[in-house]
């Protein structure tokens, strides 16, 4: 092998950079799950799992359906009641506090969805000026 | 030229692509008109005799406040309805400014004239910019690129860019309407929000009486009753674009 | 072949160097773009477009002006431009580059790009400007790449190339018809509503390329110690001659329709750039010297022993070039938004940011196109038996 020494050296470099996520976090704590603001309001949109895991696929399809589709409501698979498309006007209604259940989890997770950079929320917000 | 069965054929086929093509052509610039008669068609009619400076401020001031649309002080500026002189609005109608009176010099709104055939709608490369079946020119927020194509392609000077963040230039927000954010193409969207709700838009609210609003596609609205009484025109009818905002003369 | 690129002078390196420096502080600026948002240009609501897209619509043309090597080699076996024809491929390669990037500093929501194609939209010309960019980007790396694979072995290209060859041909005139459909398809901005828009692009578009080229080919020669061949050189610049003057004729018929007819709305942007309106003149100079480059670059190319001489040469060439890029990377842009479409004259003038942002965009074309040159030169050489 012509340069074996060079080429051994640098995929040792690579593999130490591709793992650094690992070496950077050893004897951190284990992820815990956030506790988060429970409103009063017992049913969401859909099951807290479904809720918890796909919560972004439906504001996506909302967003969409909304804008662009014209469709106003959504026929919950829960409760089988007719609920209304809209961020501010329905999410927020139950959670209007966006630093005690949005960013409980995002932050933890390091995501930030831009939703906030035009939504405006009532209570919460860590851009706030 | 020796001409034989091969080159017919070529020749026809070529002539062939070429009459299914043009049609094509003619009907790609009709793609993006909503041109139905079914169903609703929303215009607004603007009856510059009785609109007055106070009222036009009205107007802006409730739509400016209802739409968190930020007050910059500079040509980056954001605007959906604002005052312009017929000058501006009319340009090359309002020539002979010796002898035909104070027509040039008169003010009234300005704002989307949520064309039939928009052009904005036309050239957006991702649909960003869109026409509801009842006429609205949309935007989606969420997914324009602010590539600006529409702004070069609006004839009217009706869409602004968020060139800040507009955030920043603005006193209070309301939160049931969302703000913009930097880097997006926007304009006035008809009140589509309060459309949904039965409601009429906000200048339309504010304006006393001076602005009228309702289905174009309905024999009885107000909007064709007002239509048939007045002489009405409209910003650059030469261009094909059909607006859905009238001036009453 | 990319070996030969690590391989290199003192000189070469430090030109890399340099370059590097300065793509950097292009990305600086655009960091700086990316947080305040495209309020550093000097772009306004009426001058919604600038320097940028301005800059795009230039390169376009530079880009294209390769198929005038590519016709005369291919379609009619004119074997002077053998040699040359790399050059101008790989020349291609890096203006698309820069095109590309030109869009992308020019998008408010840059995140946001592949919407055009998550979302495609074939009634926008937009659509289709991508499409072709790449494609014609993706065409010139290939047929580039395997001619000169095959030089390097001494071998013929081989035969699946050529339907590639012949498509880039009609495939480089599209970029720059449809690059001019962006402007002349929209209503309302009665300046670029030209049929000849087209036609007037490529012109320009055969003027500056090969003018560039044949500047290129010069550094090339003292830096290099390579010389792509005397006729080719001549060759190019009677095409630059011709494409210049058809060039400043169809600038002149616009002018003509529009004075002569006298309509308001298409003779006020004539007025701006020629005479300037009240208060606001500042590109009439540049355009007067735009018009009178084009000329004097003209007349200098069209004699013979002008272009014989290697000095008299190089100047023509720098004279098209800087007339074409103030008519298109300029003017024909500025030109078009002022005044608005509610007449109003609303001022541009780019920003320090944003011409630092457009030199940073230049800096990482030429660094392709000295990559991809000390490549071609050294395959050459090589072949040649020269010594590198």
């Amino acid at each position: 092998m012509y340069d074996g020494g060079k080429i051994l050296a640098g995929l040792a470099i690579f593999v130490l950079i591709f793992t650094f996520p690992f070496w950077y976090n050893i004897g951190n704590a284990a992820y815990q799950r956030p506790k988060l603001e429970k409103p009063k309001e017992k049913n969401c949109v859909e099951s807290v799992e479904f809720m918890r895991a796909d919560h972004m696929q439906l504001l996506n399809e909302w967003r969409d359906e909304y804008v662009r589709e014209h469709i106003t409501t959504y026929k919950s698979h829960l409760t089988g009641k007719k609920i209304r498309i809209s961020l501010t006007k329905t999410c927020l209604k139950c959670h209007p506090n966006r630093d005690k259940f949005c960013d409980k989890c995002h932050a933890s997770l390091a995501v930030s969805p831009y939703c906030w950079d035009c939504h405006v929320t009532p209570k919460g917000d860590s851009n706030e000026k | 030229m020796k001409s034989n069965r091969r080159q017919f054929l070529a020749t026809l086929g070529i002539t062939a692509l070429g009459w299914s093509l043009f049609p094509n052509l003619l009907k790609a610039a009709e793609a993006t008109s909503g041109h139905s008669l079914k169903g609703k068609r929303w215009a607004m009619v603007i009856d510059t005799k009785k609109l007055t400076v106070e009222i036009m401020e009205k107007c802006i001031r409730a739509c400016n406040k209802a739409h968190n649309i930020p007050h910059i002080p500079d040509k980056k500026e954001v605007k959906w309805i604002w005052i312009e002189t017929f000058h501006h609005l009319f340009p090359g109608q309002m020539g002979d400014k010796t002898h035909v009176s104070e027509y040039p010099e008169k003010k009234s709104l300005c704002l989307c004239n949520h064309c039939e055939n928009p052009p904005c709608v036309r050239v957006c490369p991702t649909k960003a910019t869109f026409q509801r079946e009842d006429g609205i020119v949309m935007m989606d927020f969420h997914r324009c690129i602010g590539c600006r194509y529409c702004m070069a392609a609006c004839p009217f000077g009706s869409r602004s860019f968020n060139f800040y963040d507009p955030r920043k230039f603005l006193k209070e927000e309301n939160p049931n309407f969302p703000t913009r954010t930097k880097g997006v193409v926007e304009k006035c969207l008809f009140c589509y929000e309060r459309i949904d709700e039965g409601k009429k838009p906000y200048c339309v609210e504010a304006a006393e009486g001076a602005i009228y609003f309702g289905d174009l596609n309905d024999p009885h609205s107000e909007v064709r009753k007002v239509l048939a009484e007045r002489y009405a025109i409209t910003r650059k009818p030469e261009l094909g674009t059909f607006p859905c905002v009238y001036y009453l003369i | 072949m990319l070996e030969k690129a690590i391989k290199g002078s003192k000189l070469y390196w430090g030109w890399i160097c340099l370059l590097l420096v300065g793509i950097g502080i292009g990305f600086l600026a655009y960091t700086v773009q990316m947080k305040e948002g495209l309020s550093i240009t000097g772009m306004s609501r009426d001058v919604s477009w600038g320097f940028y897209i301005a800059q795009f619509t230039f390169l376009v043309g530079v880009a294209a002006s390769a198929v005038m090597m590519v016709i005369p080699k291919y379609l009619h076996h004119y074997q002077p431009f053998a040699r040359i024809l790399i050059l101008g491929e790989f020349l291609a390669i890096a203006a698309v580059s820069m095109c590309l990037l030109f869009i992308i500093v020019d998008l408010g929501q840059p995140q946001r790009m592949l919407n055009i194609i998550f979302h495609a939209t074939p009634h926008s010309i937009l659509f289709w400007d991508m499409i072709v960019l790449n494609g014609y980007l993706f065409l010139n790396i290939l047929i580039g790449w395997v001619t000169l694979e095959a030089e390097h072995k001494g071998v013929e290209p081989p035969k699946w190339i050529k339907p590639f060859i012949y498509l880039s041909i009609p495939w480089a005139v599209s970029i720059h018809t449809v690059t001019a459909f962006l402007y002349c398809g929209l209503p309302g901005r009665h300046f670029w509503l030209t049929a000849i828009l087209a036609p007037r692009f490529l012109a320009s578009a055969f003027a500056s390329g090969p003018a560039f080229l044949i500047l290129l080919s010069y550094v090339v020669k003292i830096f290099a110690k390579w010389d792509p061949g005397k006729e080719a050189i001549q060759s190019l610049a009677k095409i630059v001659a011709y494409a210049t003057i058809i060039n400043l004729f169809f600038i002149a018929l616009e002018v003509f329709t529009a004075l002569y007819s006298n309509i308001p709305g298409h003779t006020i942007h004539l007025k701006f750039l020629f005479s300037g309106l009240p208060g606001y003149s500042t590109y009439v100079p540049w355009m007067w010297v735009a018009i009178l480059a084009g000329l004097a670059g003209f007349f200098i190319l069209l004699f013979p022993e002008n272009r014989k001489s290697d000095n008299v040469l190089a100047i023509g060439c720098l004279l098209v070039f800087m007339s074409c890029w103030i008519d298109k990377g300029l003017c024909f842009l500025i030109g078009g938004f002022t005044p608005s479409p509610l007449e109003e004259v609303t001022k541009y003038v780019p920003t320090k940011l944003e011409l630092l942002i457009s030199f940073g965009v230049y800096c990482a074309g030429f660094l392709i196109l000295t990559i991809l040159y000390k490549v071609a030169v050294g395959v050459k050489k090589e072949v040649a038996g020269e010594i590198d």
